[in-house]
């Protein structure tokens, strides 16, 4: 049937139905190899050459006009900065907190807006609304929150008697608040990870356990817990990867500051660029690069061969 | 972790494309100028995008070609920061440059290469009437290339004259002095902010630093250049590391607002307008710019002191200067006379009159015969006498092209009490050491 109409409908005078029937395919495609072509030259030319150039610039003194090869003294000042060595630290303890909490609210706000509840299609979208607002507006609005004397945040302690601290502004805070805010939008994505994996669990074994008399909480270590890891390892790894390469977030609220105590190594990264200094911040983000591969290329490895195991 | 790869290096094609972008399109824009007015003469004037500067400029090119009809001066503007030096530059390079056109004085003056690139505007008759204080800014060995559009001002302390008339305080000239009025002002028990600081914007946190470089040229007239060369540093430099130790004292005393962590420099305006802070390291324009909105108006009560240093003999303003006009060596024949003409007009009395006619001026023009009109705010009369009496010498950044990118990160931390003076003041050494290289000056 498709072979022979054209989809019009068959009238007596129609010739070039047997001149349609030779195919031009011969390796199993109908489609020609130079087909790929504007793809690739897409790809090689905003992917795979700048990703080269930017190698051989983190070798460089380079101001955009002209570049001067100083081999991998731009490393070693990378090394040196005194704000890369917080700006790392940081960057860990960013990216744990950030992953950590996103998991354990993620998971049981899964359980909760997986089980019957009322409003539950309601209470779905509001958590996961904060995750489709701008990141910089969300940090502009939590700036104007958490600001210490003004901010609605500290107003509200104020009235039940307690003295709120300068969330943004105290070096011992600045950073969690910030994971904080990160956290609140990001755990959206994760709830709804955990109740895909929660939801695709077989009702059987539930219902097997509820049977022989399990606990609720029996029910969720033995069963929900295991069998929704595929979507713990997809948090995780999700998380951690913006976790270790946040940026935007920090930079709407704090800029790193106050002074260098809430820098991350993007926001290092991108403050050398500020300064003109390119031949360095190209090294700092080929130093990202190896960074954010060595450690989730061995966690994903890890929790893809713990997933097989289950 | 592909993507955040991706995306980092997409970022640095889109700047390389966006650079010739620009540059193509601002020729551009001069070449279609050219063809505006068949008879006399055209020149164009290139400025930077700011509304303080565009609105001066118009209205001197429109007063001038109200006394010249027969030549039009057309503005053109640049971008600002870093794409606008290197649009400078290569325009400069490429002979492409506008018949006249505005730049920084002092170090990034230096920078544009002026013995080649510029007209020396010496043998000129308006050469003389350039004030002294500026034509250092705007001089290569005897040769001055530049004459200042706009107006001067100072880094130093606004501060609130009521809540020093109340307290019977006087002016002071040494930072002793400054310290005991700043405990006076605590002391007096009426919840007055001794000293305002606003590290909500950190760039206002390095004032007590830069604001101090007049005390330390005093003190080591070499240093500017001794630091350029490599040779002297701010953290083993007695008289350099007062600034950052002046900072780490107010803070140990206790002597700063109390949400100096989250204030703005709207705040900072605020609190000296109507006493809530008696002092704010400020730049004077700064101040005066944002002074009007922050006082409603009254802003009689506002005045201006140079931050004091060890020695009240020597007490002096950091002055940061004008940018300069200039005429580049492309111009030739008769765009190059207008263009001296236009030159010789800005530094007219008439010149600074269009000016100020745009906006009202916040500190001192650099010409002779220009007068300050008499219903300037206090402050900017405060800083004018600094600039009558002599008592002024240029910023470091006026000497030297060595400036750190980090200094504002680390002078809140140093006045938020993080670090202390010493551990700031090597830290910023570091800091200086790349943008040096980056330079590529000499002895780094």
């Amino acid at each position: 049937m498709a072979s022979t109409t054209t989809g019009l409908p068959p009238t007596p005078a129609s010739p070039p139905q047997t001149s349609r029937a030779p195919r031009r395919s011969r390796k199993g495609t109908p489609y020609p190899g130079w087909f790929y072509l504007p793809a690739a030259v897409v790809y090689l030319s905003i992917f795979i050459v700048p990703t080269i150039v930017s190698f051989y610039f983190s070798l460089t003194r380079w101001n955009f006009s002209s570049s001067e090869f100083i081999g991998l003294e731009n490393f070693f000042q990378f090394f040196r900065e005194p704000a890369l060595v917080k700006g790392f630290t940081n960057t860990i303890i960013y990216a744990v907190v950030t992953s950590g909490l996103k998991v354990v609210l993620g998971m049981g706000l899964g359980v909760l807006l997986a089980s019957q509840i009322t409003g539950r299609a309601y209470l779905r979208s509001v958590v996961f609304f904060p995750v489709l607002v701008s990141t910089v507006g969300v940090g502009i609005t939590f700036t104007a929150l958490m600001n210490p004397s003004r901010g609605l945040i500290n107003q509200v302690l104020e009235l039940v008697g307690i003295a709120g601290p300068g969330w943004l502004t105290d070096p011992q805070l600045a950073l969690l608040s910030v994971a904080l805010v990160d956290v609140w939008k990001g755990v959206g994505l994760a709830t709804v990870i955990y109740i895909a994996g929660i939801v695709s669990i077989p009702p059987e074994y539930t219902e097997a356990a509820a049977v022989d008399g399990a606990s609720p909480w029996q029910q969720f270590r033995s069963i929900t817990l295991p069998l929704s890891w595929p979507a713990t390892s997809t948090v995780v790894t999700l998380s951690l990867i913006g976790g270790l390469r946040s940026f935007d977030l920090i930079w709407a609220m704090t800029r790193g500051g106050p002074g260098f105590t809430s820098d991350v190594i993007a926001s290092v990264i991108y403050k050398q660029y500020q300064a003109g200094f390119y031949g360095l911040s190209t090294a700092g983000n080929v130093l990202l690069f190896i960074v954010v591969t060595a450690i989730v290329i061995p966690l994903t490895r890890w929790l893809a061969k713990k997933e097989v195991a289950m | 972790m592909h993507s955040s790869r991706k995306r980092k290096t997409t970022t640095a094609v889109a700047a390389l494309v966006a650079l010739p972008l620009s540059l193509s399109a601002c020729s551009a824009g001069s070449l279609g100028s050219s063809d505006g007015d068949a008879e006399g003469t055209t020149i164009n004037f290139l400025v930077d995008p700011a509304d303080s500067s565009v609105k001066p400029a118009q209205a001197m090119a429109d007063a001038f070609h109200a006394a010249n009809p027969d030549i039009t001066v057309e503005l053109e503007t640049r971008p600002a920061g870093t794409e606008g030096d290197n649009l400078i530059k290569t325009r400069l390079s490429t002979g492409s440059m506008a018949d006249i056109f505005s730049y920084n004085s002092g170090s990034l003056f230096q920078q544009i290469d002026p013995a080649k690139n510029l007209v020396p505007l010496t043998s000129e008759s308006f050469a003389g009437d350039v004030s002294d204080a500026f034509k250092p800014n705007v001089s290569v060995g005897d040769e001055l290339y530049g004459v200042p559009i706009g107006t001067a001002f100072g880094g130093g302390v606004v501060y609130n004259k009521d809540v020093y008339a109340e307290l019977g305080l006087s002016v002071p000239t040494t930072w002793d002095e400054f310290i005991a009025n700043s405990q006076k002002i605590k002391d007096s028990g009426d919840g007055v902010a001794p000293v305002v600081q606003t590290y909500g914007e950190t760039w206002t946190s390095q004032l007590f630093v830069l604001g101090d470089f007049h005390n330390v040229a005093a003190a080591e007239p070499s240093f500017a250049d001794d630091y350029t060369a490599n040779k002297a540093k701010y953290a083993t430099d007695p008289a350099a590391i007062k600034g950052f130790e002046h900072l780490q004292q107010v803070h140990d005393l206790g002597l700063t607002n109390s949400d100096f962590a989250s204030a703005t420099l709207a705040d900072g305006l605020r609190m000296v307008a109507d006493g809530t802070g008696a002092q704010y390291p400020m730049l004077s324009a700064v101040a005066a710019g944002g002074l009007e909105t922050a006082a409603g108006g009254d802003t009689d009560n506002v005045g201006f002191f140079a931050l004091p240093g060890d020695d009240a003999a020597t007490n002096g303003l950091t002055a940061w200067y004008p940018n300069g006009a200039y005429i580049p060596t492309s111009t030739t024949g008769a765009e190059l006379e207008a263009a001296k003409k236009f030159a010789a007009f800005i530094a007219s009395p008439e010149g600074c009159e269009a000016q100020t006619s745009a906006s009202p001026p916040t500190g001192p023009y650099l010409v002779t015969g220009c007068e300050l009109p008499s219903d300037v705010t206090a402050l900017t009369q405060d800083v004018n006498a600094y600039f009558e009496d002599d008592k002024q010498s240029p910023a470091l950044e006026f000497l030297s092209a060595v400036k750190g990118p980090s200094l504002e990160q680390i002078t809140v931390q140093v006045g938020s009490g993080i670090s202390t003076a010493a551990e700031g003041a090597a830290l910023y050494d570091q800091d200086v050491e790349k943008q040096a290289q980056q330079l590529g000056l000499e002895g780094w």
